[in-house]
């Protein structure tokens, strides 16, 4: 895959170009609304991954740019875990049980399972995304043997 | 109810279909296609979250995913040798079935079928779909719908669900794909350092 893309089909190339920023705005707005409506972290985190994944391979990926994508995407997977627990932690240590967000703000129990749950759709949509980016780095990516 | 038989009659056809073809690149899309027609059924019956979930992993990723894995493998699927258990169209012994390929052939539909009768006859003690009576319904479920807005702030009560009241579940979701992220970074080898 990497280097050469979709054999500079203009069309592809063209139509994948203009899409993937509202493919990726999507998928933000889907990680961000998970508490308003449908979707949340896994659906916005996976439709991100889908986005770059498109990018990769409809434009193909140098050998420099693929080592970046896969340190980014190893990066965020950890991310993601680690605000989630992390999140949880900090509940703990404000005092109540793991990941129990009204101990956030113990005056206002609705804005903090909001912001909770927010960053926990975040770590979601950060660990998903990496986890899925990298899998597809590792299946398609240059052959290294 | 018609447009429900008959996505449902697809679904199978979309099964089937990806189950026999030999072009593996076909029987990945065929795969994607079934995944998509999940989703109008999961939209029908008003399970969005989870519609919004088969079209981004089913018919997005997972798609994706095959047809990279299908660039390192070949995209045809090899005929079985000649001694396996599936008769085969093209041997000869077909015309003249012996005995023993009958019962080779019977017994398997046999087991199938009778186990999809045994499988319809479980269904009919089963109580009617979303029957506010059933025991799934008569549980925590009624107070999550009822009490998850008034208490969290939460509209969605799905995201309220998989967040705050099974938050320790999800967690334990994200950490598994984080682990087979690293599983596979582990079999694949990491990039570069060899």
């Amino acid at each position: 895959m990497s280097g050469r893309g979709c054999g500079g089909n203009l069309i592809i190339k063209t139509v994948s170009g203009f899409l993937i920023p509202f493919i990726q705005l999507f998928a933000l707005y889907l990680a961000a609304h998970g508490d308003l409506g449908p979707g949340g972290g896994f659906q916005g985190g996976t439709i991100f991954a889908a986005s770059l994944i498109l990018y990769a391979i409809v434009f193909g990926l140098d050998e420099g740019r693929e080592k970046v994508y896969e340190k980014a995407a190893g990066v965020m997977a950890a991310a993601g875990v680690l605000v989630f627990g992390g999140i949880g932690l900090l509940c703990m240590a404000a005092g109540g049980s793991f990941l129990q967000y009204s101990a956030l703000l113990p005056g206002d129990v609705k804005t903090a399972y909001h912001l909770g749950i927010y960053g926990v759709e975040i770590g979601v949509g950060l660990a998903v995304a990496g986890a899925l980016l990298l899998l597809f780095m590792k299946t398609a990516g240059s052959r290294d043997d | 109810m018609a447009l429900k038989f008959t996505l449902l009659f697809l679904l199978v056809v979309c099964a089937a279909a990806a189950v026999r073809m030999k072009d593996l690149l076909g029987a990945v899309i065929m795969l994607c296609a079934y995944s998509l027609i999940m989703t109008l059924i999961w939209t029908l019956l008003n399970a969005v979250d989870v519609a919004l979930t088969e079209a981004a992993v089913g018919a997005g990723i997972v798609t994706v995913l095959l047809i990279a894995a299908l660039g390192r493998t070949g995209s045809r699927e090899e005929d079985p040798p000649p001694s396996s258990l599936i008769p085969s169209a093209k041997q000869p012994a077909d015309r003249h079935p012996s005995s023993l390929a009958v019962v080779r052939c019977a017994l398997p539909l046999l087991a199938v079928l009778l186990t999809g009768a045994l499988l319809v006859y479980g269904t009919l003690d089963m109580p009617d779909y979303s029957a506010p009576a059933s025991p799934a319904n008569l549980h925590v479920a009624s107070r999550y719908i009822t009490d998850s807005a008034p208490v969290t702030g939460i509209v969605n009560f799905v995201t309220a669900i998989l967040t705050g009241y099974r938050g320790f579940d999800t967690f334990g979701e994200t950490v598994v794909i984080f682990a087979a992220a690293v599983g596979a970074l582990l079999i694949l080898g990491k990039g570069g350092k060899k």
